[in-house]
């Protein structure tokens, strides 16, 4: 297998990083496009390894874990990217590229097993798929901006403010872009479940609709649908709110984790 | 050309001279034109703030010598009695006058460290100057690096970036929370001189809309009026809390003006949007527990006070590395003019050469009748050779060569030593 795309790849996200890094201590704003812009190249060379990765292994990306997990980094990345474009912040690149880089590094540095073609599943099982991973990577991403609002209000609030606070994103900003990233996730997170329960409907035959895995899911959306409907209010803007995005985050590993792996029968697939 | 700089500042004189020495645009350019007419300097340009009042110059001669005409000069020119001035003023030349200037523009030499607005003042002074021919290529090269020293001091370190006043602290820390304030609103508890300052700097930084609410109804028009602002008449409470996003507040009170009660009320009112109340009064304005409601972020005088302090402690950490920029371009202008003058050394020492080379051949020459023309034509090109290659080497290599430019400190010394007319002990 070519070594270009991921090296080029890591290469991108580790001098964006680093960037980023230094965009948070000085402030330069030519740093903080250069990491931007890095980013970008990036997202577009890990593209191509996750292509030419499912090409050498003749099968989708989110065939086996690692694959998942290069998908989950992809779509991190670019998710962060149009938030980050969309309210023109680049204090939490700092904060998210970690994220990335170790999904990527873990995905490409695992050793490449020849896999068992995967199943035919057809296109709208892989929206399902693809769409949920998005949603999951835009989860993730809120989480990142509630702890950091939640560190950030803590430090203002006790007044000890050290040297980073003064670079960090304000705290409006970043509950704003906590509330963007979860509507990227729960519009992702309902079209790829109504596309799953789509799929499982053509099969019924062989798959159960009685699933725990559905039951979390739904459970994820309805978390979120309810942290976006209370961040807006009286009672719960702000650091309340930011502490129910990190709680239902939790609930999102743990679907991901312990229901994918050990009570769910249709989605254990590593 | 060496470089002279007389000046005073901050450090070395009071207010009352500072203002008498202080130059308008109008008498910096008469200056200038008569320190030039009279031939004290050839170019010259004048830096004059409110802290400072400096010359600096490129003299015909040598540095120290023109430096007490230029002292007698400002004395004249501002009719203050020379040994007032002389007390506060300082000279310096050369290497110390690059780094002074540098280090002005880098706003290590400011009374508040790493002020920006120095820089500012800096370039304009150089533009004016520039623009009126008061400048030559010593000064262009010199007011460059300074502004380049200036740039880099402020992109690369952290000397200018945290607020150092407690009334600029209040407003980064409301940045802190709202983001860009230009769509926020503010209150206004007081309208003393405190308040006026922060006001000042809600208004540079965009604020929305002012309300100031003051016990006497005049002093409250006043502000208002001053800053575009709405007077709220005192103790409206339910009305003045509850659109503003900061809270600013310097009565004089014996008690808290701004209770826990009347806060919790205006945030229920308010849907607990974000609330950042500064409390600059003494005896303090707003009651301590107003701080544990939800939301709510108060800071009063102590606690920014503290703020201003780390930041200053902050920026003083940031020297060093700020000195190492003006160290470098220090550096990197003296190799300049190093090579500037070693140059001209050469081209000197070419002409010196020849004139030699000519006197030598007449008087050694003569005596020998058997020599051809075209014997002494040979001989006078085989010297020629032989001179454009001990000096031709050396001048390609100076040019080339930093370090050797920079190990080469006093080009004066080369000059007196290969082209005085003095004769050897």
């Amino acid at each position: 297998m070519n070594h270009l795309f991921p090296i080029l790849t890591a290469l991108a996200y580790l001098l964006s990083f680093s960037l980023y890094v230094r965009f948070l201590g000085t402030g330069k704003k030519l740093t903080g496009r250069l990491g931007t812009l890095l980013l970008g190249l990036g997202l577009i060379a890990h593209y191509f390894a996750l292509l030419e990765r499912s090409r050498g292994l003749h099968t989708v990306p989110y065939h086996d874990l690692y694959g998942s997990m290069s998908l989950f980094g992809w779509l991190l990345a670019l998710t962060y990217l149009g938030l980050e474009l969309y309210h023109r912040q680049q204090s939490v690149g700092a904060f998210v590229m970690p994220f990335i880089l170790v999904f990527f590094l873990a995905a490409h540095l695992a050793p490449a097993d020849r896999l068992s073609p995967p199943a035919a599943h057809g296109a709208t099982f892989a929206f399902h798929v693809t769409l949920s991973i998005l949603a999951y990577a835009a989860f993730a991403l809120s989480f990142v901006l509630s702890v950091i609002f939640l560190g950030e209000e803590r430090l203002l609030r006790s007044h000890k403010l050290g040297n980073m606070v003064w670079r960090l994103p304000p705290l409006e900003l970043l509950e704003r872009m906590s509330k963007s990233s979860v509507l990227v996730g729960l519009v992702s997170i309902a079209i790829g479940t109504a596309l799953g329960f789509v799929w499982v409907d053509r099969l019924s035959s062989e798959y159960s609709f009685y699933d725990p895995k559905y039951v979390v899911t739904l459970l994820v959306l309805l978390l979120y649908v309810v942290y976006l409907r209370l961040a807006g209010t009286a009672a719960w803007r702000g650091a309340r709110a930011s502490r129910l995005c990190v709680f239902n985050f939790l609930i999102v590993v743990l679907s991901f984790t312990v229901v994918n792996l050990y009570l769910s029968q249709s989605h254990r697939y590593f | 050309m060496e470089i002279v700089l007389v000046g005073l500042n901050h450090r070395t004189a009071p207010v009352e001279v500072r203002e008498k020495v202080s130059f308008t645009a109008e008498q910096a350019q008469r200056a200038a034109e008569e320190l030039r007419s009279r031939g004290i300097l050839e170019e010259t340009l004048v830096l004059s703030t409110c802290n400072r009042s400096e010359v600096y110059g490129v003299p015909p001669e040598s540095s120290h010598e023109c430096a007490p005409g230029l002292s007698t000069y400002l004395s004249e020119f501002h009719s203050v009695r020379a040994d007032i001035l002389s007390v506060s003023l300082y000279h310096h030349y050369d290497r110390e006058a690059v780094r002074h200037l540098f280090r002005v523009a880098a706003g290590l030499d400011s009374m508040l460290l790493g002020e920006a607005e120095i820089l500012g003042q800096v370039r304009e002074a150089y533009r004016f100057a520039h623009e009126h021919g008061a400048t030559g290529p010593v000064l262009n090269r010199l007011f460059q690096g300074a502004l380049e020293v200036g740039k880099r001091v402020r992109t690369e370190t952290e000397l200018g970036t945290r607020p150092m006043s407690v009334a600029s602290a209040g407003v980064k820390l409301a940045e802190r929370i709202f983001g860009k304030l230009n769509e926020r609103r503010a209150l206004v508890l007081g309208a003393g001189t405190i308040s006026e300052q922060v006001v000042s700097q809600l208004r540079d930084r965009g604020i929305a809309q002012l309300h100031v609410m003051n016990r006497s109804r005049d002093r409250a028009d006043e502000l208002a009026k001053q800053f575009s602002g709405k007077v709220v008449g005192w103790g409206e409470w339910g009305t003045a809390l509850q659109s503003p996003d900061v809270v600013v507040s310097s009565v004089s009170a014996d008690e808290p003006v701004l209770r826990r009660d009347i806060v919790e009320r205006a945030m229920a009112a308010r849907g607990n949007r974000a609330l950042f109340l500064m409390d600059l009064g003494v005896p303090r304005n707003i009651d301590p527990s107003v701080a544990e409601l939800y939301n709510v972020y108060v800071y009063n005088t102590d606690d920014l006070s503290e703020i201003v302090q780390q930041n200053r402690n902050a920026r003083e950490s940031e020297v060093p590395r700020a000195q190492g920029i003006v160290d470098e371009h220090v550096t990197k202008f003296l190799s300049w003019q190093a090579s500037v003058e070693l140059v001209g050394l050469v081209d000197a020492l070419r002409v010196k050469m020849r004139e030699e080379r000519a006197s030598f051949i007449r008087l050694r020459m003569e005596p020998m009748k058997h020599l051809t023309e075209t014997d002494r034509a040979h001989v006078e090109k085989l010297m020629d050779e032989m001179l454009e290659k001990l000096l031709l080497e050396p001048a390609e290599r100076l040019r080339g060569e930093k370090e050797l430019r920079r190990k080469i400190q006093n080009v004066e010394a080369l000059r007196d030593l290969f082209l005085s007319n003095r004769e050897k002990p």
